[in-house]
């Protein structure tokens, strides 16, 4: 239903090259994630699919079929703003009528697709109102409605929680996960949150620079990030990332260990240094340690690891935990 | 912010403003009043008697007054239509990127820093005229005869030299309300499968309400008073045929010295122009609420 696939897609704004060249698969069902830092191209990229923006070369397939040449209305997918971009003087009813009175569907149709699609998002009771006077949340579901009506080969989602508050943006990532679970259709998610990517994700791709860094599956990519920018950019906190002595020991140029992996002590272990910042989280208590001869070093210990500023700890790298990297930041691979 | 203290504040900082307003507009409103009941003629100096509706009855049963009112509602609501679709044309043809937007823009926007008696001039001179005119060179090149323009179609002629003048003033306005347009929003109606029509009708038109409705209230207000362009064009004429409210008022008080008859017309246009408003709030005011 709703395959998509890149073949050395680029983009160029007059001499700017901000696509170098994309190849990308996106099974039929599948929840994709692009992620990346701002300005990635991630958007960029987004954009080229849903057809807002022309493709420089490079082919777009849907479905197998050349869509690289046809209009955003002609690809039959439906896109989610990051403003919502409603349409302020429709009601709510009429916003997620849009589509399709555009369509050309009689009224009967429209009412029941609309009625439907308001009662799986809980809007039945908002029909009558304006976009303005909903709250952020609502807007947001009522941009998802719009989408959903047009039954689309594949949603594209542009940031889409970033204007909600924290709890709000728990919550949205939830239900558009269990969307994704009751249609089952292709999903683009793009964002720049690596907790986003990694909750929602069937598949990540990370982008950095207009290239595509990684692809693969969240947990994949924090086992085996590629390189040192994947390593850095995926968990939280970020991976601590070593050069000179202490990688290597390791054989390599730098070395990364994960914070939740160092095994931590108050008696002896490997490295040792003092505790500069401790953030105790209640469940987590994440340490930022000076340690000699290597520099700041987080690590997670136990909510009830009881430090403060200035106390001396040790800390053991698990060597089957460590990653190891080349110079320019391609991974060894044991 | 609203404390009683800052309230009364601005009372007293206001007063000196609303008290001026007051003076200005109370005293001609008044006076006007009081010479449309008076038998009052520049030429019977020192003859006047207070006469009742006298002068009311004589300007409303002046069979200039009819052709009058029609020519006052046609030529406002001629110099609308064009300046409203035309300026809605032209504000989405410069909105979208070309070279040389910025001199497009300044020149588009030119027409309204002309004064009406020179626009008018140079309109009747240089354009209309049937011998020195470019229209009749024009008509002269298709082998066609000229048309004396404001001969012929005085009203219509007039109609189009002042939109002429207020079609930047359109264009301005509806410009920026486009450029306020959220991209977003157009990209959105693209994606749900709406060509450039339906955007423009369900996306763009919807979004310009309120800067078309400000163009309409604001031009209605100027175009009522119209009077330059018809007293340096046709005079009025011929006979009545160009003839506005305030160009008959015009007539009554300087060409016939008749200030009686004149005040009396003054009233009468205040009380029109009163009509025009209530209509014009009723049907498009709503626009305006947030």
């Amino acid at each position: 239903m709703g395959a998509i696939t890149l073949e050395r897609v680029t983009k160029a704004f007059g001499d700017v090259t901000v696509i170098p060249g994309v190849d990308l698969e996106i099974a039929d069902g599948e929840f994709a994630v692009f992620v990346g830092p701002s300005g990635c191209g991630k958007s960029t990229l987004l954009r080229l699919i849903a057809g807002l923006e022309d493709v420089t070369s490079g082919t777009l397939y849907i479905d197998g079929v050349d869509a690289t040449a046809l209009s955003p209305a002609k690809r039959a997918l439906a896109m989610v703003f990051q403003s919502y971009a409603l349409y302020p003087h429709m009601s709510v009813y009429n916003n997620i009528a849009f589509p399709l009175k555009m369509a050309g569907q009689d009224r009967e149709a429209i009412k029941r697709k609309v009625e439907a699609a308001a009662g799986i998002l809980n809007l039945t009771d908002y029909l009558d109102r304006r976009p303005g006077q909903l709250s952020g949340g609502q807007r947001q579901r009522v941009a998802i409605g719009r989408a959903i009506v047009r039954e689309p080969k594949a949603f594209l989602f542009d940031e889409p929680l970033s204007n909600l508050d924290a709890a709000l943006r728990v919550n949205m990532r939830l239900e558009i996960s269990e969307l994704h679970q009751s249609l089952k259709t292709t999903m683009i998610y793009v964002t720049h949150d690596q907790v986003e990517a990694m909750t929602m994700a069937d598949k990540i791709v990370v982008l950095n620079g207009g290239r595509i860094e990684q692809v693969g599956s969240p947990l994949e990519l924090y086992r085996n990030p590629a390189n040192v920018f994947v390593a850095g950019f995926i968990g939280s906190p970020k991976m601590n990332l070593l050069e000179g002595a202490a990688a290597e020991r390791y054989d390599a140029k730098i070395i990364g260990v994960r914070p939740e992996h160092i095994e931590l002590s108050t008696e002896s272990g490997e490295w040792s240094g003092v505790v500069g910042v401790a953030e105790h989280l209640g469940s987590d208590t994440f340490l930022h340690v000076q340690v000699d001869g290597i520099g700041s070093v987080t690590a997670r210990a136990s909510g009830e690891f009881s430090v403060s500023h200035g106390d001396r700890v040790w800390l053991t790298p698990p060597p089957d935990r460590i990653h190891r990297f080349v110079a320019s930041g391609e991974a060894i691979t044991p | 912010m609203a404390t009683l203290h800052t309230r009364t504040n601005a009372r007293v900082m206001m007063s000196p403003a609303v008290l001026m307003l007051l003076v200005w507009m109370v005293i001609p409103l008044g006076m006007t009043l009081y010479f449309s009941f008076l038998r009052y003629n520049l030429l019977m100096p020192g003859m006047e008697e207070f006469t009742g509706f006298g002068n009311y009855e004589f300007f409303l049963t002046d069979p200039a007054f009819l052709d009058a009112l029609f020519n006052t509602l046609l030529l406002v609501g001629g110099v609308l239509l064009v300046t409203v679709v035309g300026g809605t044309f032209l504000a989405l043809l410069i909105d979208q990127p070309f070279w040389g937007q910025g001199i497009v823009r300044l020149l588009v926007i030119a027409p309204f820093f002309v004064m009406p008696t020179v626009s008018a001039l140079v309109w009747k001179n240089m354009f209309m005229h049937p011998v020195n005119g470019l229209f009749a060179w024009i008509a002269h090149g298709f082998g066609l005869e000229p048309v004396d323009w404001l001969a012929v179609l005085p009203l219509f002629s007039i109609t189009m030299i002042v939109a002429w003048g207020w079609l930047p003033f359109a264009t301005l306005i509806i410009l920026t309300a486009l450029q306020s347009l959220d991209q977003e929003q157009k990209e959105a109606a693209e994606m749900d499968g709406a060509g450039s029509v339906s955007i423009f009708l369900y996306i763009t038109l919807p979004h310009l309400a309120r800067a078309l409705t400000v163009v309409i209230l604001i031009e209605t207000i100027f175009l009522l008073s119209v009077f330059a362009e018809i007293l340096v064009t046709t005079n009025g004429g011929p006979g009545t045929a160009s003839t506005n409210i305030s160009y008959l008022i015009y007539a009554q008080a300087l060409l016939q010295f008749d200030v009686g008859g004149a005040s009396a017309g003054g009233v009468v246009a205040i009380i029109l122009a009163n009509i025009v408003a209530i209509f014009l709030i009723r049907m498009i005011g709503k626009n305006l609420e947030t």
